[in-house]
């Protein structure tokens, strides 16, 4: 396996292996190496045994469970009574369902590239060796730790309320919208923000990306002639793709599942569980009032169902898309 | 070293031009960093100020820091929510952080170490399982590990919050290990193989301790995300005085909001501090571990 210096991808080799690791075992398999195996099979499940537990446990067997739940009525009262296909029906035909995919969505759509291209912006900025490289690199860190806290959507709601500094703001600007958190159709914008605040972490993984792109590849280029946006589209891009490839994917599925940001921010519990108008009425949020307030576990359990459909097939279209412009290194490993 | 990439200016330049550009280009660096950095800081600088400030102040006011700032928002702290005190408000998110940094160190090491250093027939089969669970999105699990953990009487305990974490569950962690462990010199466990140790003492004798970054990563990751988690508290306590700080600030929300807000600032504040000393006490180790998950080798 790769050097310090190797540039390699995450997503590609996980499940294959050097395997020629074992020099000692080539030509026929000798008893000491049966007795060996048997025991290093023995040993690998022992090692397993919690994760597998865990597993059988708590992912599979909850997963096959859920997935008998979005064919039945459940109220968690009454034994689960098998429904066919009626919540999925109820489901597509309901307009506040369909009101939390299209919120969801947007929200997808609009705050994941703004976020990645914040944190491929700074990255670069951050890239150049200057002083105090180290602290600016950690101070944007920051927000991606509290950013998913209570404490951090309460300061967020309040600084996009009515009056507060972000209305005060756009006013000197002549744009007298109100606060955005009290506005159905503006509420989602400050949980995009939200995100966007967060950009550290992707960039970090960026900033790593670009340390490991060779210098002399800018250096031929630089005799070449070509410009610096040159520089970025031909050497800078592909030579990270793999970490580009790795933010996206990881950033997406991740902003499918907001849940707390948006529960608080848009008010919590009660009638109104997010945002005036169901502003803020995130997929997940929806999920949680239907299955939570409204006991309806038969119901929530195909929204779950629904979602993880949308994000693999999303994951499927991400790993098919990657082709055609992730560029791995040839024997990098 | 030249600016490289974000200068879009074209980079044929004599030695003479590029000094002429040397130096408004480390100003504009230094001023861009510095404009990031506000809007990164604002709401922690806001949330300070507010803090100190009269509930009707905090959001109508420009200025970040009061005029004649006021402790009454701390001290009002010390009365509790809903009776309960703060304090015990703390200990169970401690309880339950430290709880769920040892299960992850132990339960995720052990299987990394299995899927690194031992070669055993199903092993790439349930890597990939592994993996899968990585992209999995949590809500499907949400409901019947619920109703799971509801037919075994653990709503209101601290069971369902704890079990994943000593059972391996959080795919991440695992994987951090898994590379780290990939990259550690195989000469040395061989060597002991060799002299006869047995897979348990290479793991602990050996492996662990040169594993120690990734298990300080892994461990303040967990930390901090224990602290922050709402939704797993949210669904599985419903006595206020097993509330961790995130449910208990809610409660406060739902309470007071509106009678006290000056108080409500003050809390979210206190209850960020344990995240905010551990970032600043192993940033290092943060950010590093965040760059590697990204890359490998």
């Amino acid at each position: 396996m790769g050097s310090a210096v190797t540039h390699a991808p995450a997503m590609e080799d996980l499940t294959r292996d050097s395997e020629p690791r074992h020099g000692l075992a080539k030509p026929r398999p000798s008893a000491a190496l049966k007795r060996r195996r048997r025991r290093d099979n023995l040993a690998g499940y022992l090692f397993m045994s919690p994760w597998i537990a865990g597993f059988l446990l708590l992912t599979a067997g909850p997963m096959a469970a859920s997935l008998y739940f979005a064919f039945t009525d459940y109220n968690l009262f009454d034994a689960p009574r098998w429904i066919g296909l009626d919540n999925f029906s109820e489901m597509f035909g309901d307009p506040r369902w369909r009101h939390s995919v299209r919120v969801t969505l947007w929200y997808v759509v609009v705050g994941t590239p703004i976020k990645l291209i914040a944190a491929l912006g700074v990255a670069l900025l951050l890239a150049q060796k200057r002083r105090g490289q180290a602290f600016y690199r950690a101070a944007f860190y920051a927000p991606s730790l509290i950013g998913a806290s209570v404490s951090v959507a309460i300061v967020w709601k309040a600084i996009f309320s009515d009056d507060a500094v972000v209305d005060r703001t756009q006013k000197l600007f002549g744009i007298d919208v109100g606060g955005w958190t009290g506005d159905p159709d503006m509420i989602i914008y400050s949980l995009v923000a939200l995100t966007v605040w967060q950009f550290g972490a992707p960039m970090v993984i960026f900033l790593a990306g670009l340390k490991q792109v060779p210098r002399e590849l800018y250096e031929a280029a630089d005799v070449d002639g070509a410009g610096k946006l040159r520089q970025f589209w031909n050497i800078t891009l592909p030579m990270i793709s793999p970490v580009l490839f790795f933010n996206v994917l990881l950033e997406t599925i991740h902003s499918f599942q907001i849940f707390s940001s948006a529960y608080i921010v848009g008010g919590g519990a009660g009638g109104n569980a997010c945002g005036p108008a169901d502003g803020s009425m995130v997929y997940t949020c929806y999920l949680y009032v239907q299955g939570f307030e409204n006991s309806r576990m038969g119901l929530a359990s195909a929204m779950a169902w629904m979602l993880l459909v949308a994000v693999a097939l999303v994951t499927a279209v991400l790993f098919w898309s990657q082709k055609r412009w992730v560029h791995y290194e040839e024997g990098g490993r | 070293m030249s600016a490289q990439a974000t200068d879009v200016t074209p980079a044929r330049s004599t030695r003479a031009a590029a000094l002429r550009r040397r130096l408004p280009g480390s100003l504009a660096w230094h001023l861009g960093s510095l404009a990031i950095l506000t809007v990164i800081l604002y709401p922690v600088v806001w949330v300070i100020g507010g803090s100190f400030k009269e509930s009707e102040d905090i959001v109508g006011s420009l200025d970040l820091f009061p005029a004649d700032p006021i402790t009454s928002n701390y001290t009002r702290l010390t009365e509790g929510i809903a009776d309960i005190p703060i304090s015990t408000f703390f200990m169970n998110s401690l309880l339950l952080a430290v709880g769920s940094v040892v299960g992850i160190l132990l339960s995720c090491s052990l299987t990394a170490y299995a899927f690194a250093k031992i070669r055993f027939a199903g092993r790439n089969l349930l890597f990939t399982l592994m993996i899968g669970t990585l992209l999995l999105p949590y809500h499907v699990l949400l409901i019947p590990q619920y109703v799971l953990f509801r037919n075994m009487d653990m709503i209101n305990t601290y069971t369902p919050l704890l079990l994943g974490k000593y059972l391996a569950t959080e795919a991440f962690f695992v994987f951090l290990m898994v590379q780290f462990m990939r990259n550690l010199p195989k000469e040395l466990d061989e060597a002991a193989r060799l002299d006869g140790c047995g897979h348990f003492r290479i793991y602990w004798s050996i492996v662990l301790p040169l594993c120690r970054p990734a298990l300080i990563t892994s461990a303040i990751f967990t930390f901090i995300n224990s602290w922050n988690d709402f939704m797993g508290p949210l669904i599985y306590l419903n006595e206020p005085d097993k509330y961790t700080v995130s449910l208990g600030l809610k409660m406060f929300v739902d309470q007071e909001a509106l009678a006290d807000y000056g108080g409500m600032i003050a809390m979210s504040l206190v209850a960020l501090l344990p995240v905010l000393a551990f970032f600043l006490a192993f940033q290092r180790y943060l950010i590093d571990g965040m760059a590697t998950s990204g890359l490998k080798g």
